[in-house]
């Protein structure tokens, strides 16, 4: 039927296009363009979704690690049993182990009870005594052997409680879960409660998570991070003075001085391609060539150093060279012009125009090697370190002193059985997110501050 | 003389020399124009005497851990006392050489820079050196593997099965089923997700939105790949075994391949949406402003007109992501699992997503963690492991520069 016959017959209506009413197939093509819109928005918004839950996830689980529930008792340093010759020497001091350090606390914590009225139902003097960290029994014996002559006093004493007690404060643990638990019972978390209510447990801030060294699988109320942090500014430092200096020089090359030939061109195609390489594969390198090779000791910082600054070298030379790019050539001729040689007018005066951006890409890559951890497992970071490293020492020279890093030992306490280790993993990264926040704002500062346009 | 000795006497020459550079030329006739300032007969003359004698002194080094780790080759007696000598000489020659040649004329400068230079073109060979290394470390080692257990096994074997009593079946077809199935779930959920924000961002977006956005969707990339690995294994196995692995009956693992690639498509969405907007925004306006006057709607405009121009580069940069994917290491060593795939149990288990399984990265670590025998094939294998990792993603690195680089179209 044409639009002729239609008009003739009268009876079915002229369908008019009109620029006001929609026809069905705009109509769909509209709705598309929604929908594609949508989709658009969908997709900011899971990316944006998937960053909050990420560290919702990690701040909820984390920032219990940065509170720790302390125990403050009198403990009556028994002459009999630390010292039993009474002579107090250091020597015959520091046979007596933790073990009897642990006994002599039991004690303490019982008496005091009994002296304060606290009685729970069904609860042993053994079982009361393990409210107590295991840590603690160290904490004392290391007071005393700084100072034998608190041998036979009775010292009020701040210790640590045991994992599962600050984990009720925390609710990690409840009476219900208490119940299936081996490690702990309904009836210390009962002692527990008493003692709040006397103002002798406190959860108070935990420097000691900031400072402690790593502690063993049994007592996580114990782990912290202070050799992780050490071992991590030791490479950091070793990659602040390698990665740009060597990384600016290779760039300053690159980018003024070298001839368009075939080995340039390897060595270009070289930098892209080893930006891309996956990171563990450095740790293989690290692992063969620092450490089978070279003969250097395996978990030293001053490897890790080394790996990260090769795998951060093509980070630095790329945004180094966009740097040089951006300043205009109209510096270098009139340097040039007035008869600096090729070399004075890079490094006078191309090279600090280029500043801001050069400092900027070293600063990420800073970031990016602070976070990195694969290629630090191969090297054998991982192991468990509890002396703190020295810069330097004359047996293994600088850096050279086994350590673990920041990111390695989120890894370390993953792979602990006690769940409380989790805590102290995420920790552990609002620790090192904390750290890469300050630098990449430092690097966006600078930008904004420094960043100039020609 | 020890080595390290050695080397610091040069050091203390190179300054030495410096300052006596300065103290020559300024002795000299004031009267008579000298071509270079002081400071450069000061720098070539420490330049002189560091830089062949640290070029003696490297190599020397490592000439002898090599002989000190390969059986054929020894050094002669005494290289050891030697060696320090011929570096100090070497060192001292170059400083009393340069200042022997200060003189009013004497071109100073030229000479200070062209060991500049020098050392210049030593740091861009690093990257050289880097790449030769990788190469030839894991070649040696892969070399050791394979005279140890046959290569087709290794490459075609179906069991994964290390033992460090012997006995060890190390094929590295499970491994690379179980990489290969994460980093596709992982592209599954970043490029579709990567590529509608950036579309939406720099197509549809206001300013406003977009200074909030991009910034906050770029943080993504930042994050350490650890934090993405405790993620995956705080939050999301748990959560994927509770709603969805259990009620379905597929699963009681809380690591698994879709926990390992969801979170690791999470960490590619960043980077499939900064390469593809950045593409998407080369496109030029004239393009679209063409096919918006013909009477095409702005989502018409995008999928028939903006993504076909820009397709070699999102191809490229999905190659890219997809060969991050396949090097990613601590999101699946804490999401994936240790387990490699069973391919004698079946297909069901081997396509199971929530089954957990491992990758190539999982087992290099494994394998090269802890007390490692390097004369065991046990170990050496993560050599082999690594080549092939190295590979495969040197492998699609090319490919994505060569799509990037063939079919891009040029709008000048």
């Amino acid at each position: 039927m044409t639009d002729a016959n239609m008009s003739k017959s009268g009876a079915v209506p002229v369908p008019r296009k009109s620029l006001l009413q929609p026809d069905a197939r705009t109509k769909r093509r509209n709705s598309a363009e929604a929908r594609f819109r949508a989709y658009g928005l969908a997709a900011v918004g899971i990316g944006v979704l998937a960053l909050v839950m990420l560290l919702v996830s990690i701040v909820g689980t984390g920032s219990g690690a940065f509170k720790q529930t302390y125990l403050t008792i009198p403990v009556h340093l028994n002459e009999a049993k630390l010292d039993k010759k009474g002579d107090r020497e250091l020597a015959n001091l520091k046979k007596v182990t933790t073990i009897g350090y642990a006994g002599v606390l039991k004690t303490s914590l019982n008496d005091f009870l009994a002296q304060e009225g606290i009685e729970i139902d069904g609860l042993s003097d053994k079982d009361a005594g393990k409210i107590i960290s295991k840590e603690a029994a160290a904490t004392v014996r290391n007071a005393v052997l700084a100072d034998p002559d608190l041998i036979g006093t009775t010292q009020d004493f701040t210790l640590l409680a045991n994992g599962r007690i600050d984990g009720y404060y925390k609710g990690r643990v409840t009476m219900d879960s208490a119940e299936l638990d081996g490690n702990v019972t309904p009836e210390q978390l009962m002692l527990a409660d008493a003692l709040k209510e006397r103002g002798l447990l406190k959860t108070k801030f935990n420097w000691a998570f900031l400072i402690a060294p790593d502690a063993s699988d049994q007592r996580p109320e114990a782990a912290g991070l202070g050799v992780a942090i050490l071992g991590s500014i030791y490479m950091m430092l070793t990659v602040l003075i390698l990665a740009p200096v060597i990384g600016v020089a290779a760039s300053i090359y690159l980018e003024e001085f070298a001839p368009k030939n075939r080995w340039t061109d390897i060595i270009e195609v070289n930098i892209s391609n080893l930006a891309a390489v996956p990171s563990i594969v450095f740790g293989i390198l690290g692992l063969a060539i620092f450490i089978n090779f070279a003969g250097m000791r395996a978990s030293a910082p001053i490897v890790g150093g080394l790996v990260l600054t090769l795998m951060t070298l093509p980070t630095i030379i790329i945004a180094t060279r966009a740097a040089l790019k951006a300043v205009p050539p109209s510096i270098r001729d009139a340097g040039l012009g007035l008869g600096a040689s090729k070399m004075q007018s890079v490094m006078h005066h191309v090279l600090p125009l280029a500043a801001p951006g050069i400092l900027t890409g070293t600063i990420i890559g800073l970031a990016q090697a602070l976070g990195e951890t694969a290629p630090l497992l191969l090297i054998g970071m991982v192991a468990f370190v509890r002396e703190y490293p020295a810069a330097w020492s004359p047996e293994s020279g600088l850096f050279g002193e086994p350590s673990t890093a920041l990111p390695v030992q989120v890894f370390n306490w993953t792979q602990r059985a006690d769940p409380a280790f989790v805590e102290r993993a995420s920790g552990a990264i609002i620790v090192l997110l904390i750290f890469l926040v300050a630098m990449n704002a430092v690097a966006v500062m600078l930008r904004r501050r420094f960043e100039r346009r020609w | 003389m020890s080595l390290a000795l050695s080397f610091i006497c040069v050091l203390v020459i190179s300054v030495v020399g410096y300052f006596f550079g300065r103290l020559r030329i300024a002795a000299t006739d004031g009267s008579v124009r000298r071509h270079s300032r002081a400071v450069y007969h000061g720098l070539n003359t420490a330049l002189t005497a560091f830089v062949p004698a640290t070029a003696l002194f490297l190599a020397y080094m490592m000439v002898r851990q090599v002989a000190l780790k390969s059986d054929g080759f020894t050094l002669p007696e005494g290289m050891d006392v030697g060696v320090p000598w011929v570096v100090l000489a070497l060192s001292l020659a170059g400083a009393i050489l340069a200042l022997a040649r200060i003189s009013p004329e004497y071109r100073a400068r030229n000479a200070a820079e062209r060991w500049i230079l020098v050392l210049l073109i030593f740091s861009a060979s690093i990257a050289i050196f880097t790449t030769v290394g990788i190469v030839m470390s894991m070649l040696l080692e892969t070399g050791n593997f394979f005279s140890q257990y046959s290569w087709k096994e290794f490459f075609f074997g179906v069991t994964w099965a290390p033992d460090f009593r012997g006995d060890s079946e190390l094929g590295i077809l499970p491994l690379l089923w179980g990489t290969l199935y994460i980093s596709l779930i992982a592209l599954v959920v970043a490029v579709p997700i990567g590529l509608f924000a950036a579309i939406y961002l720099s197509e549809y977006a206001g300013p406003k939105i977009r200074a909030v956005a991009k910034p906050l969707i770029e943080v993504l990339a930042g994050i350490p790949t650890i934090v993405y690995g405790l993620f995956a294994l705080i939050t999301v196995g748990p959560m994927l075994r509770d709603y969805f692995a259990q009620p379905m009956g597929l699963g009681e693992s809380g690591s698994s391949v879709m926990t390992a690639g969801l979170v690791m498509g999470v960490m590619l969405i960043p980077f499939v949406s900064s390469l593809s907007d950045d593409i998407i925004n080369a496109v030029p306006q004239a393009m679209r402003d063409g096919s918006l006057g013909l009477g095409a709607t702005k989502s018409e405009t995008i999928k028939q007109v903006v993504v076909p121009a820009a397709l070699p580069g999102i191809v490229g940069a999905i190659l890219l992501a997809a060969s991050r994917a396949i090097g990613e290491t601590m999101i699946v060593v804490l999401g994936a699992g240790a387990a490699a795939a069973q391919f004698k149990s079946g297909v069901g288990a081997v396509v199971n997503p929530f089954e957990a399984m491992t990758t190539i990265t999982v087992k290099i670590v494994s394998q090269l963690t802890g007390d490692t025998d390097f004369a065991a094939p046990e170990t050496l294998v993560a050599f082999a492991l690594g080549l092939t990792l190295f590979v495969f993603t040197l492998g699609l690195n090319v490919l994505a520069l060569y799509v990037v680089r063939k079919y891009r179209e040029q709008y000048e």
